[in-house]
């Protein structure tokens, strides 16, 4: 790894879309809402239903409120990138796929200590369960590798196995850095300068905490909820799963924010994780029948 | 080959189950559940190995088993049929179960037997159907589905995909299938250190062609290196390794071939409290910490690799080094950000964090307990403590539950609290009630014996059980989800190790939590009975002092307890609890017994000695009993053995002269009366 240029934030991306690409994966576009995590994709949530085989990758911008720390935290960020991959059914080499896939971006696994270590993965608000591993690096979690059991509430058949690489912690890995700010982005040329990651983003990291710690509007968030909430089962009723799916979404990433505000007692939390995976797993099912697949 | 030396062969079978990683904290009863599935199946065979050795790493469970027979031995089965002469029916039954005709039957002693000579079947053929089925019984805590095959949530379960099943019984593979996976004599090496499959040619090179192969199969061997392997490393730095044998299984179960290394973080972190910088290395990173020379905490771990890396591990040292000190950096963050706030204020926040739907917030729980800590000491339970003391710590002794720190860390609740406090001037008695007041959790645990500690931590614990109990929630069979059991424990330890002395119902009703506690009560007796098991104290003992009733304090109760224990034990207390036992049970008989009834002209040699015994006797327990002299108390029951013993020796009680017979009952009375002033002989067994 020494002797090479370590790859820039955009030519991990690159890499990873290249060598995913090869083995059969579509490379899809972010799902252009905001959301806590790559799984939230329909690529991922609604495509791991039903029997038909499903292999794609892409990366998915994850937004998490409570995790911002106004720009100034070197491991913390309110908006992150995940890079997502999706092979269904889960293919017997899938491990030595994602082992190939790290020696793509530059760590060789006789330099560096790749350890595959217990994580069960729960997704309390899609109704979602599976075994797997957290991946480590020299002890840096990288990746989350899970084989998924259920969805919505569902058995998967046949199950899919899912990749979420942390890019941002890969990239901290791989050029060296202790802040995310410093990560390089992209490469210059002889007549355009390179720019960093927190370049274009830490002014963005600074508003949205501000923002979602300080002046979100939390009536305006609660009604919202309630909006998206009725709009979902509206859709529902008309037997469309997608825009239903996308309101149950919606209604995550507003609940997140009203955590981030601070407004939701622990007693109410539950409640309402519980009306967001009420809504999610409705869309799940409205999907299974529109397919005409078994509930 | 003849018969005698095909029973003298033996052979060895080796069964490896390849997997993806299997979670560290199941390999060790991995091992144990393949061992014991194992041998049923030989043993429902009728098979039986000379030894049996299991292995795991994280990417295989294997066994060894040694001295099979080849084959098992045919056995002739007799079975018992009818009678010669028995009705036609009886007869074509037996036929019909048996599969023979009648002149297959053997005829002995009037009756038909059926004889089926089963024959001895080969281990090789057993083996082939074991596999499939230990396979599928498998107890895995947590197991899935995968692949293609899981189109069917019936399809194979374990706990990670199941990649290859080497089943060799001497040089021959044992062929089984199960779920498209087939039996052979391949399996794979080191994940990064070998490349290709490893051919095993029998159980007797298998352990050996792995490790060439960069796998250590033995979990033994693997502790062993990362225990001496760290310890070394801690030394050649000058430092001490702070042993903890659950890390070294926990690496031993991530790992084929450990390599212990020494990394270091800056100094500088060493301001965070080091509970919290051990436990970030443990629990989040699995690394060992050392002390220095000095015996304090040094800026240094230990990781395990998994393998021999080409720079002799200094990228993975770098790596691991980056990790921790992110974390770190974090936990730093947390602890001066929590101290920026005082825990007065963080205590506010309590009041959003319920205790229990039924129970209210945290904070109206904190409002019980101070007021409750505040009685212990005004009462004078709890003496050497002030009650603004006791009263303020329970005041603070949550607020560390709303801070960041105990938020990443849960299992720091308590510790953090103490260093806070005494970061904000708190006196030390206040910040260690503070940072102890859990405790003892469970049994073993230390018990505190600070005043002010004790104080919280009580108040705490009888809060917790008066309130469930008060709002009927007692735990049930195996269900105990609010730990009651564990406070329980808790509160019990705390009263008798600082001989804490209080009516156990007066302690209950200052709860406020209600007016009746039989079932609590009950509850307690109960698990002090538990709790005094593993001291030898004996449970229908206490049984036999609490049915008294009116003995509720709980010291008290179990000075009582011992001092009988001490005394039925002797064979002389054994002779007066059988005395007991034969009184009670002719009283048991009648009616209108008189204790007082006047005695007869005519008083027989063992009725005198007996009635100036009890004259002397009865008294003297009395007196010993109100000040708590319990030996004293068995001293002087002690005297009436010898005339009781000559009374039921030397007189009858039944005598037909009504006088005599209820003086003689009257006597008896006395007695049984005297000795249950001590104790309730009836509760007690034997």
């Amino acid at each position: 790894m020494s002797d090479v240029v370590p790859l820039s934030f955009q030519d991990l991306i690159l890499t990873l879309h290249d060598y995913w690409g090869k083995q059969g994966c579509a490379i899809l576009q972010p799902y252009d809402m905001e959301m806590g995590a790559g799984t939230f994709h329909t690529a991922t949530t609604l495509r791991a239903l039903g029997p038909d085989p499903w292999n794609a990758a892409f990366v998915q911008p994850s937004r998490r409120p409570t995790d911002g720390r106004y720009g100034e935290n070197p491991n913390r960020l309110g908006a992150y990138y995940q890079y997502q991959v999706i092979l269904k059914p889960s293919p017997p080499d899938l491990q030595d796929l994602y082992l190939g896939s790290l020696k793509a971006i530059g760590i060789d696994p006789l330099l560096h200590d790749i350890r595959f270590v217990e994580d069960d993965w729960e997704s309390p608000t899609l109704g979602a369960w599976g075994l797997g591993w957290e991946v480590w690096c020299d002890g840096m979690e990288v990746t989350q590798f899970t084989y998924f059991q259920q969805m919505g509430g569902f058995d998967c058949k046949p199950v899919s196995g899912e990749l979420t690489y942390g890019l941002e912690r890969l990239a901290m890995y791989i050029q060296n850095k202790d802040s995310i700010f410093d990560l390089v982005y992209n490469n210059a040329t002889a007549d355009r300068p390179a720019v960093t990651y927190g370049d274009i983003f830490r002014e963005n990291e600074r508003q949205m905490s501000t923002y979602h710690f300080e002046v979100a509007d939390t009536d305006m968030l609660f009604d919202a909820f309630k909006k998206a909430t009725a709009e979902c089962e509206s859709c529902l009723q008309h037997a469309l799963p997608i825009p239903a799916y996308e309101q149950a979404i919606k209604a995550s990433h507003i609940f997140n924010i009203l955590q981030a505000r601070g407004v939701i007692s622990v007693q109410e939390r539950a409640s309402y994780m519980g009306r967001v995976r009420d809504l999610a797993k409705g869309s799940c099912q409205a999907w299974m029948e529109k397919n005409g697949w078994a509930v | 080959m003849d018969g005698k030396e095909w029973v003298g062969s033996m052979t060895d079978f080796l069964l490896e189950l390849r997997s993806e990683e299997i979670p560290a904290r199941m390999q060790v009863k991995a091992k144990e559940d393949l061992a014991r599935l194992f041998n049923d199946a030989l043993l429902k065979a009728g098979l039986a190995a000379a030894s049996v050795d299991t292995f795991a790493t994280p990417r295989r469970l294997a066994l060894i088993a040694t001295g099979l027979p080849l084959a098992t031995e045919a056995v002739s089965e007799e079975t018992k049929g009818p009678k010669v002469g028995a009705p036609p029916q009886a007869m074509e039954g037996f036929l019909r179960k048996s599969g023979l005709s009648q002149d297959q039957l053997v005829e002995r002693d009037g009756v038909h037997y059926a004889i089926v000579e089963k024959a001895g079947r080969q281990t090789a053929d057993v083996l082939a159907e074991a596999i499939p089925a230990i396979i599928r019984a498998f107890p895995w805590p947590k197991s899935q589905r995968w692949g293609a095959a899981s189109v069917s949530t019936e399809s194979l379960r374990w706990v990670r995909p199941l990649q290859g099943i080497v089943a060799l019984l001497g040089d021959a593979v044992v062929h089984c299938e199960i779920d498209g996976i087939v039996s052979g004599a391949e399996t794979m090496g080191h994940r990064f250190h070998h490349s290709g499959p490893v051919i095993i040619t029998n159980a007797g090179d298998y352990i050996e062609k792995l490790r060439v192969a960069h796998v250590l199969v033995h979990f033994s061997e693997r502790c062993r290196i990362i225990r001496d392997g760290a310890k070394a490393a801690a030394e050649a730095a000058g430092l001490n390794l702070i042993e903890d044998e659950g890390l070294v299984i926990e690496n031993a179960g991530l790992t084929e071939w450990p390599v212990p290394m020494l990394g270091r973080f800056d100094p500088a972190f060493l301001d965070v409290p080091q509970e919290v910088i051990q436990l970030t290395a443990r629990v989040n990173q699995k690394y060992f910490v050392c002390h220095d020379s000095a015996g304090k905490l040094a800026n240094a771990f230990v990781c395990t690799a998994n393998i021999d890396a080409h720079d002799n591990g200094a990228a993975i040292v770098a790596g691991n080094e980056k990790v921790l000190a992110a974390r770190l950096s974090d936990a730093k963050f947390f602890w001066e950000q929590d101290l920026k706030v005082a825990l007065d204020t963080q205590a506010q926040k309590l009041a959003q964090i319920t205790f229990h739907e039924k129970l209210g917030s945290v904070a109206d729980k904190v409002e019980r307990v101070a007021k409750l800590a505040r009685w212990l000491v005004t009462e004078g339970i709890v003496t050497g403590a002030t009650a603004d003391a006791a009263e303020r710590a329970a005041r603070l002794c949550k607020a560390d539950l709303v801070t960041g720190m105990v938020g990443e860390f849960p299992e720091l609740q308590g510790i953090m609290g103490g260093y806070y406090a005494r970061a904000q001037g708190e006196s030390d008695a206040v910040a260690d009630a503070i940072r102890d007041h859990y405790k003892p959790v469970g049994q073993g645990d230390d018990v505190p014996t600070a005043p002010v500690t004790v104080a919280v931590s009580l108040a705490d614990k009888l809060d917790t059980l008066a309130q469930f109990f008060a709002a009927g929630m007692p735990p049930t069979g195996s269900k105990d989800p609010f730990a009651l059991r564990r406070a329980a424990i808790g509160f019990l330890s705390l009263l008798l190790q600082n001989e804490l002395r209080c009516s156990l119902k007066n302690m209950l009703v200052a709860t406020g939590a209600g007016s009746s506690f039989d079932t609590l009560e009950e509850f307690l007796i109960d698990r002090l009975k538990v709790q005094q098991r593993e001291a030898g104290v004996r449970h229908d003992l206490i049984d036999a002092v609490f049915s008294l009733g009116g003995e509720d304090d709980l010291v008290r109760l179990l000075a009582r307890v011992k001092a009988l224990q001490a005394y039925v034990t002797t064979s002389e207390g054994a002779n007066l609890l059988a005395a007991y036992k034969r009184a009670a049970n002719i009283l048991k008989a009648v009616d209108g017994v008189d204790a007082a009834a006047p005695a007869p002209a005519d008083l027989v040699r063992e009725e005198l000695a007996l009635r100036t015994a009890l004259e002397a006797a009865e008294p003297k327990a009395a007196a010993a009993l109100s000040v708590e002299d319990f030996e004293g108390a068995m001293a002087a029951l002690a005297t009436l053995r010898a005339p009781i013993d000559a009374f039921f020796e030397g007189v009858m009680v039944n005598d037909p002269d009504q006088d005599k017979r209820a003086f003689r009952l009257g006597l008896l009375a006395r007695f049984r009366d005297a000795v249950t002033q001590v104790a309730d002989f009836s509760k007690i067994e034997g």
